[in-house]
């Protein structure tokens, strides 16, 4: 448009002169009458008549082709986007004649079984139900098919609904409840797939209800509920059978973190109805057994059990729940005294916080009242990993989850050399797990991390060169100030060159350089992400917004005693999950109770520990001369706390390892850090303490830490831990 | 005698027993017993039953959680001589129910006694239940033992009434 109009103005001088021209022509040719006045040249413009016939043709002929090519324009131009147009009509009207002409179709196939079910159901009915249901039914409904049949159109979907209602609401008040729950159960096919995921729902009950209903009475019925279902539900594609479309309690993650808040929900919250989504398959289970106690056990098929010796002799199973303790997710509605469902396999990709409800990867919506994100996280990679290739990540574990588990059991028994990258608590853990089964198996296991010595960045150097020791003796090869340059795979082994130029050649890798918080909701919930600590920023209460909680590794928290944190560790996530839940309920608590954690390498070297324990803090070690009945294996002998993968306050521990010599007497050696207490300092106060080999004391180091007061002397204070005794 | 030296930042202290046999000195803050925020035991201070303690284990929130809960509130309240005897319904229910999950709370043939021992005790705890999810409490310091004395109570609680 506006180039014709620039077209035009641009021939307008031209097409003004040129019709001057005519016109004097035509004033020449005679062609005037008596009455036009004889002033001439009032059109006089830069072209005069002088011009002759030579520049009139010039200008006819200039004109004629801008017009021309004007006309080729814009008879293009249209012709273009009338033929878009009509694309995108035939487009539009497609799809739904595409998805009727599905349904119908279906139907079409079904109606003729149907018809055979509801005879054949007729009968074994109690006849005076029966009877009067099809009758009158039957009668409208020859009518009915042809109306719906032919025309798939959406629009034609309005008109059977109201024409449907009467029937249908006839349909229920006829059959009695029992007979038509039967036959709920015993047509599935019949009704196709949107209509059961409509039959969870509490509202759309009526209209579903004469759904089984009317799938018994002659089969013209289902063709009409069941475009009116699918116009109902907007379009998108049908849900899937099992999920409810809403719950009151929607925890997203299925780890630890979700599980106590579920129970926390169902404890306060009578008849509560949770439903848990995970995309991981399992149901919830704790994982710090998969890097310590399930690598110890003597059972072959421990990979398949997934169970774990406990201190009484008795095994348990990673899951916190065995299967039965959950309902089905399509049971959750109709749950008289509600239930926690689980619903694996399927991840939230969109939170609409709004309207409160989520989105799963099949495009199901969820909606909920209240909702926690407990989505944990993602293990790290080291970046040279990843850009090395296909060959080289096909080598390589990153270690979070039970599959990961029974991975690494797999191929650390068909390797010869096994490497660790990563010198914190997973890191530490499985070399020294994988190092007590290099004797068995001949593996050669190495250890590289940059710091100097195992767990350098929680204990003080002195003790994290002893821990370093420690794990040498358990069979690890430890490279410590080890940066990884490149990672090439060669002759099907793996060479990791170091910064340093030290070369290792092995098998196979291990990462565990970290957890990455799995923040990828944030984007669409328009959740606050914490750019110091990682995770989503929630209060000292765990909310980040109304009605939404976040607990475990992901939340970054406010801890009203120590600040804002986020912390990696099970108790952690189970104190804060418990509390979510708890809060969820109503409760407006804030995070109080200080959570710990604990790790043990090898049968000489178990702490427990809480608070901020970082490296990078002053500390003040108080440590006792050691004896031979110190030692992590001594203390689960003698108060049965052993390897812990529950806490201390848990009325049930773990079984002592498998038996080996106890550690040798260190009595006169002062460099030897047999047991004590570590404290950690900011600013003069004790923020985080460490319990080396010294248990069932968590009780009073977490007062220490709760009542945050100045100590002129920590000897004082580590006195009240008793350390001596046993 | 105690030894102490520097490394950096880091203080060393050795210390023998007989340094740490004198009292300690540091002072600690009284605890408020009444202080909401922190966490409770089975018993809250207004005499409720505080359902999410840890030491119940998973009891009041399993598919027989409001079974238990009835049952467990029953005999709480219970002001009758032979505390609970009136409950023996509320028991029955949570009995049949958690025959149901034989999984979930597996019928142990377990060892002593009667009702009496189970008034005496006001913690019941679950021990057969498969879970025991870590908990914490910090009412007892000395949890462990209190707790696996009274956790035979349950069973036998349980089974009492089997037998009855």
């Amino acid at each position: 448009m506006l180039k014709c109009r620039t077209v035009w103005k641009k021939l307008a001088p031209l097409a003004r002169a040129s019709s001057t021209v005519c016109r004097q022509n035509v004033r020449r040719a005679g062609l005037n009458n008596s009455r036009i006045p004889a002033c001439v040249p009032v059109a006089h413009m830069s072209t005069g008549p002088a011009g002759g016939g030579r520049e009139n043709q010039l200008y006819v002929l200039l004109v004629g082709a801008a017009c021309v090519g004007g006309a080729i324009y814009a008879y293009r131009t249209v012709k273009g986007d009338s033929q878009r147009y009509q694309d995108r009509i035939d487009e539009i009207s497609s799809r739904p004649y595409k998805r009727a002409t599905e349904e119908p179709a279906t139907l079409m196939q079904s109606e003729p079984p149907a018809v055979d079910a509801t005879e054949t159901e007729v009968i074994p009915e109690p006849e005076p139900e029966a009877a009067p249901s099809p009758e009158p039914q039957a009668a409208p409904s020859p009518e009915e098919p042809s109306p719906p049949a032919p025309d798939a159109e959406v629009a034609a979907l309005t008109e059977p609904p109201p024409a449907d209602e009467p029937v249908v609401e006839a349909s229920p008040e006829e059959l009695a409840e029992p007979p038509a729950a039967p036959v709920v159960e015993e047509e599935p096919s019949p009704p196709s797939e949107p209509s059961p995921a409509e039959l969870t729902e509490p509202p759309p009950a009526p209209v579903v209800e004469s759904e089984p209903a009317a799938a018994e009475s002659p089969a013209a019925e289902p063709t009409e509920p069941q475009p009116e279902v699918v116009a109902e539900s907007g379009g998108p594609a049908p849900a899937s059978l099992k999920v409810p479309s809403h719950t009151p309690y929607l925890l997203i993650g299925g780890g630890t973190a979700s599980f106590a808040a579920a129970r926390s929900i169902r404890a306060r919250d009578p008849g509560a109805k949770v439903l848990i989504v995970t995309d991981e398959p399992d149901p919830p289970y704790m994982r710090p057994p998969l890097s310590k106690e399930l690598w110890f056990s003597n059972d072959p098929s421990v990979t398949e059990t997934l169970r774990f010796k406990q201190w009484n002799g008795k095994e348990r199973s990673i899951y916190f729940q065995p299967p039965s303790f959950y309902i089905n997710a399509e049971e959750l509605d109709g749950a008289e005294n509600g239930g926690v469902a689980v619903l694996t396999g399927k991840k939230v990709v969109h939170m609409d916080v709004r309207g409160n409800k989520i989105k799963l990867d099949d495009d199901t919506e969820i909606s909920y009242d209240k909702c926690l994100i407990a989505t944990g996280g993602v293990p790290r990679n080291l970046q040279v990993i990843e850009r090395a290739g296909e060959e080289v990540m096909k080598k390589t574990t990153l270690f979070r989850k039970i599959e990961d588990f029974k991975s690494l059991d797999k191929v650390s028994r068909n390797i010869k050399s096994i490497t660790i990258i990563g010198g914190g608590f997973l890191g530490s853990e499985l070399a020294c797990a994988l190092g007590r089964r290099s004797t068995e198996y001949d593996l050669e296991v190495v250890q590289m991390f940059p710091e100097k010595g195992n767990m350098g960045k929680v204990l003080p150097e002195y003790l994290s060169n002893w821990t370093t020791e420690k794990v040498k003796s358990e069979g690890v090869k430890v490279i410590s100030e080890a940066l990884v340059k490149s990672v090439v795979c060669k002759d099907d082994k793996l060479e990791i060159k170091l910064k340093d130029g030290r070369l290792v050649k092995t098998d196979h890798i291990v990462a565990a350089v970290g957890l990455e918080p799995n923040v990828d909701l944030a984007k669409s919930a328009g959740l606050e992400v914490d750019s110091d600590f990682g995770g989503f920023r929630v209060n000292a209460e765990l909310q980040a917004r109304s009605n939404i909680w976040v607990a475990g590794d992901a939340a970054c928290f406010y801890d009203i005693r120590l600040g804002r944190r986020r912390v990696e560790h099970h108790d952690h996530a189970v104190v804060s999950g418990r509390l979510a839940g708890e809060n969820m309920t109503g409760a407006n608590k804030p995070y109080w109770h200080q959570s710990m954690f604990w790790s043990d390498l090898g049968p000489d070297v178990g702490y427990e520990a809480i608070g901020i324990v970082d490296s990078s803090l002053p500390t003040v070690g108080v440590f006792a001369k050691a004896t031979a009945k110190d030692t992590p294996k001594a203390a689960t002998e003698k108060s049965g706390t052993g390897i812990r993968s529950e806490s201390e306050t848990e009325d049930t521990a773990i079984s002592p390892m498998a038996s080996l010599t106890p550690a040798p007497t260190v009595e006169q050696h002062n460099d030897e850090y047999g047991k004590g207490v570590i404290f950690y300092l900011r600013d003069k106060v004790v923020v985080g303490i460490i319990l080396w080999n010294v248990f069932n004391r968590m009780p009073i180091a977490r007062k220490i830490i709760k009542d945050g007061e100045e100590h002129a002397d920590l000897n004082e204070v580590a006195k009240l831990f008793n350390i001596h005794d046993d | 005698m105690s030894y102490c030296r520097q490394e950096g930042k880091d203080r060393i202290i050795f210390v023998t027993k007989e340094d740490h046999e004198a009292p300690s000195n540091a002072e600690l803050i009284a605890d408020d017993p009444n202080d909401p925020y922190e966490e409770q035991g089975l018993i809250l201070p207004n005499g409720d039953i505080n359902w999410n303690c840890p030491c119940l284990g998973g009891m009041a929130s399993g598919p027989c959680g409001s079974q238990f809960k009835e049952a467990f509130s029953c005999f709480h309240y219970s002001k009758e001589e032979v505390k609970g005897s009136e409950c023996i319904d509320n028991f029955r229910n949570m009995q049949e129910c958690m025959q149901k999950y034989p999984e979930l709370y597996p019928q142990e043939e377990d060892k002593e006694s009667s009702q009496a021992e189970a008034s005496s005790s006001s913690v019941s705890t679950a021990p057969t239940e498969g879970s025991a999810l870590p908990p914490e409490t910090d009412s007892t310091p000395a949890t462990s033992t209190s707790e696996s004395a009274v956790s035979s109570d349950s069973t036998s609680l349980i089974d009492n009434q089997t037998a009855s």
